[in-house]
């Protein structure tokens, strides 16, 4: 039940006021402490051999001349780190017939990707251990590389242990998918290609991993979104007691899901530094981040859309193949990815007729897995791209099309086709928003009026629906050790402010910031009397940290009710101090009011000096409890959904093929808004890597599996200049399955940023002859959809 | 690798001299050997200015130079701007505007903003952009950044015009 009614006007209302963030000031100043920066006592650094083919038998390894020379501490193995820890598997249980090869830290027969890590060097600098490097040979017998994700269905197995490459198979069918074709009126079908993108986080993969043999305690200073989750996977896979193992995560330059995966030189480095006894870093640099950070999307997808003669969708069928590279990520798998894919097709329409297959493919490049906005940004563009394709079909505008299909706001909670229960959306006043903060119909004249000069503008919009706040329906069923659940530790200092550590984590979106607003919005305290800390598996309690949109929906609910305990025992001691009755009693602006006339009685400074202090003044047999520990799982709906909608206004120039994006727009309902300011720079962001994959990012690989582009001069990634100013609007719905109320917002914008932006260059090329189903769109495939290449 | 290159130079003010080998760049010796860890490498080959800081008062990127390069100049840092009160409105205005998120692009971005306002020229959004398009960032989609920008070279305007009057 949702009982939180917090007036913006009160004293220290904090939820929903746009606020900047504390901890921002020494990133400023050039004070951040990143992984990247850290040095410690007899450090030493890593750096790796990597194979050169995508395939291969490795037939011998010569590291005599490396070890010899000055400053090389150790090289390692595949052998020298399989000895002493457990292989790891990215399957989960209720992925049925999910299967993946076991991995190890380094190779010990075959290599299965161009860059795969085979030989680990430790010095006393990188420099020197990069040098070291280019001293060790290995032998490699090539094998034949699989890189094409259709060939992978029927080509021959790439992993001894199976006999072909599907990782993982399913279908959904809902049923009555062949009679609605059958009698639809029109159909339409499209094919599409997502390339391989990659996170590209301004700070690359850093971990210092520092083991003390006479405790038996592990250290790793690791730049990760989920301590938690790396705490246990060192503890289990080298077998070291989870107590003793401490993952801190300090500033995190940037993430985006790409560092919550395990990868195998931080398993190497920990296990390199459990063989020495000494700290050892490793900082990937951008060429080993291109080859060896999980790649995003891959896929290969054909749908189709029956509808009635009113344009009604009647029936949607879709088949997508992804290619994961040779092994499925863990602990979270690659199969997520895929399964999100089929499962959010269509998820804002109204239609009950629904099949889908899915076939999760084996291949020989890097793994992709989790990066932002897992499968949604592919399940809104086919869905999104299919709708626009009916309404030139029927003759319909892209609004009007969508009026006429979208669920009704007032038809909730319901269940979608594909089994994902939608507690309430609001897909009617977010498209009505969108029609009119994008002046739409002006928009459209003023395309007409370019169009006869010869320019050409396009404008497409794009529904969503966003996965918020996940339940252990995600993960823990199953069997993977990730929590759903996040907790809380708030402590009363004895000058009457309060400390939080927490289990959500924070990488730049705000999340020290929004839960400090909440612990004093509800405790009735000055926001700065807080002080938030994250990331420390010694220090917060054990959480699901921050992935998934989950930081402020669960976090957020988890500092609430925190908060509400510390509240309660504070008035029961200030009770006791001024001889109040319960409920006598409030704090408000950092004082002891009564609650009906807001007179202060006493400042919370002077309640905690008397607990701590001067416990003798208090009637016998009180014992101040001034500390609490709180911990908040989801309950209720499985998944908080979200939904939106974005458009994109475009021109281009059939000449060059260069498309000039001109403006863009987000309506978005998170439900409760903790902090608009960064709410909307969280949406921005977001569009922007969505744009980013419309327009420029792609893994280039040729037919043996060599990643072509792998450099950021190479990379295409979206600047400054090539982006347009994005507008947001919102719409609140908050979710009653929390006092709180708050959805997620992190993965919104890139949802449907890409999507809106191919109705949009669509649009632009309508009586062209040319349609767009892949992205990036470059300038190379647009002139190649117009004939003129 | 042996032979090292006795230097000397002024970083944010102090006059240092050090022993540097041939092959160590800028960044890494503001880094590693002086520990100033405010300037950031992101791709060590002059595309993403996370490394940038002002050699001489000029934005430079310091991955592509050698420590020996910079013997007898003047290297400022975002550690160094920040000393001398020279970035104090852009820092305030970034702040408020959130125009931020990880951070790790934050010291190149500001040593750009520097030098995107030394000239004293009042830059329009278009103007903005363009001049940052040597500095990436992948979390806020650039817009605060611009906002930030043309908000300071808006107040500096106004200043100049206060103090004038």
């Amino acid at each position: 039940m949702n009982a939180f009614a917090g007036s913006i006007d009160r004293p220290n209302s904090y939820i929903g006021r746009s606020v900047s963030r504390p901890n921002a000031k020494r990133l400023l100043e050039g004070r951040g402490r990143y992984v990247t920066d850290l040095v410690l006592p007899r450090m030493l650094h890593a750096a790796f051999v990597r194979s050169p083919y995508a395939h291969g038998k490795i037939v011998s390894i010569d590291i005599e001349e490396a070890k010899a020379l000055s400053g090389v501490r150790a090289v390692f193995t595949g052998e020298d780190l399989a000895s002493i820890c457990a292989p790891w598997t990215g399957t989960l249980e209720h992925f049925t017939n999910m299967k993946s090869p076991p991995q190890v830290p380094l190779p010990l027969e075959k290599v299965m990707w161009s860059g795969q890590p085979v030989v680990l060097i430790v010095a006393d600098s990188r420099a020197i251990a990069e040098d070291a490097a280019e001293l060790v040979i290995v032998d490699i017998e090539e094998l034949p590389a699989l890189a094409d994700p259709v060939e992978a269905m029927s080509a021959a197995a790439i992993s001894n242990e199976f006999a072909d490459n599907i990782c993982f198979a399913t279908t959904l069918d809902s049923g009555g998918v062949e009679e609605a074709f059958g009698v639809a009126d029109t159909t339409v079908e499209q094919s599409f290609i997502f390339g391989r993108h990659t996170a590209v986080t301004l700070e690359p993969r850093a971990i210092v991993a520092d083991y003390d043999p006479s405790e038996n305690r592990l250290t790793a200073h690791h730049a990760t979104q989920t301590p938690y989750q790396f705490q246990d996977v060192y503890s289990r896979h080298y077998g070291i007691p989870e107590a003793n193992v401490r993952v801190i995560a300090p500033d995190i330059g940037g993430s985006f899901g790409m560092k919550l995966h395990v990868y195998h030189e931080e398993m190497a480095v920990v296990g390199a530094s459990i063989l020495l006894g000494r700290p050892i870093k490793y900082v990937a640099d951008r060429m080993e981040s291109f080859v060896s950070d999980i790649h995003a999307r891959d896929h290969r997808v054909t749908g189709r859309l029956a509808l009635d003669r009113e344009g009604r969708i009647t029936a949607m069928d879709v088949d997508d193949v992804t290619a994961i590279g040779a092994f499925s990520s863990y602990p979270r798998t690659s199969a997520v990815e895929g399964n999100q894919v089929i499962r959010l097709m269509g998820a804002p329409y109204d239609f009950s007729s629904y099949r889908a297959n899915l076939s999760v493919v084996f291949q020989n490049k890097v793994q992709t897995s989790q990066y932002r906005a897992v499968g949604h940004p592919i399940a809104c563009a086919v869905t999104e791209c299919l709708v626009d394709a009916a309404a030139r079909e029927l003759g319909l505008d892209p609004f009007e099309i969508r009026e006429r299909n979208l669920i009704p706001d007032n038809s909730y909670p319901r269940t979608s086709p594909t089994g994902y229960q939608f507690e309430k959306l609001s897909h009617e006043v977010c498209l009505a928003r969108l029609k009119s903060i994008m002046n739409y119909d002006a928009l459209r004249a003023e395309q007409a009026g370019l169009r006869e000069k010869g320019i050409l503008r396009g404008i497409g919009i794009a529904l969503f629906v966003e996965i918020t706040n996940p339940s252990p329906a995600f993960y823990g069923v199953g069997g993977a050790r990730i929590s759903a659940q996040d907790g809380a530790i708030l402590k009363l200092t004895p000058s009457g402010e309060v400390h939080c550590s927490i289990s959500v984590t924070e990488q730049g979106q705000g999340t020290e910031t929004i839960i400090g607003q909440i612990v004093a919005d509800q405790l009735g305290i000055d926001r700065e009397k807080v002080r938030v800390m994250t990331g420390d598996t010694d220090t917060t309690p054990h959480g699901g940290a921050t992935w998934a949109c989950r930081g402020a929906g669960i976090g957020g609910e988890t500092a609430l009710q925190a908060a509400r305990k510390l509240k309660a025992n504070l008035l029961a001691v200030a009770g006791l101090i001024l001889q109040a009755q319960q409920g006598e009693l409030d704090i408000r602006a950092d004082w002891i009011v009564e609650a009906v006339t807001g007179r202060q009685r006493l400042s919370l400074a002077e309640v905690a000096r008397i607990a701590f202090f001067r416990s003798d003044t208090l009637p016998p047999g009180t014992q101040a409890q001034l500390s609490v520990v709180h911990h908040y799982a989801p309950q209720g709906y499985p998944f908080a959904f979200t939904n939106g909608a974005q458009g994109c206004l475009v021109e281009v120039d059939a000449e060059t093929g260069f498309v000039k994006i001109l403006k863009h727009w987000v309506v978005e309902d998170c439900g409760r808004i903790i902090n608009p300011l960064l709410v909307d720079e969280q949406v921005r962001g977001g569009v922007v890597q969505g744009l980013g994959a419309a327009f420029f990012e792609e893994c280039l690989y040729n037919e043996d599996g060599q990643l072509t582009n792998g450099s950021l001069a190479d990379y295409l990634v979206p600047m400054a200049c090539e982006m347009p100013d994005i507008e947001i609007s919102h719409v609140e719905t908050p979710t009653r399955d929390t006092e709180l109320g708050a959805k997620g917002c992190g993965e919104a914008g890139t949802a449907a940023a890409s999507a809106a932006a191919m109705n949009a260059v669509n649009d632009a090329l309508v009586g062209h002859g040319a349609v767009l189903t892949q992205i990036p769109m470059t300038p190379t495939r647009i002139l190649r959809a117009l004939g003129t290449i | 690798m042996s032979g090292k290159v006795a230097i000397s130079l002024a970083v944010n003010g102090e006059t240092i001299e050090a022993l540097v080998a041939p092959r160590t760049t800028l960044a890494d010796f503001l880094r590693q050997d002086i520990q100033l860890t405010g300037t950031h490498t992101g791709c060590e080959m002059g595309v993403c200015g996370a490394c940038l800081v002002l050699l001489d008062d000029r934005p430079v990127h310091a991955c592509l130079m050698f420590a020996v390069q910079a013997d007898g100049c003047a290297v400022e840092t975002v550690e160094g701007l920040t000393l001398r009160r020279a970035i104090d409105d852009l820092q305030k205005v970034f702040h408020e505007r959130n125009a931020l998120q990880c951070g790790f692009c934050t010291p190149g971005m500001l040593v750009s903003a520097y030098g995107i306002l030394a000239s004293g020229d009042e830059p329009d959004r278009d103007g903005i952009r363009d001049a940052l398009s040597g500095n990436y960032c992948r979390c806020t989609g650039y817009e605060s950044i611009v906002d930030a920008i043309e908000t300071t070279a808006r107040q500096r305007r106004q200043h100049r015009a206060e103090e004038k009057a």
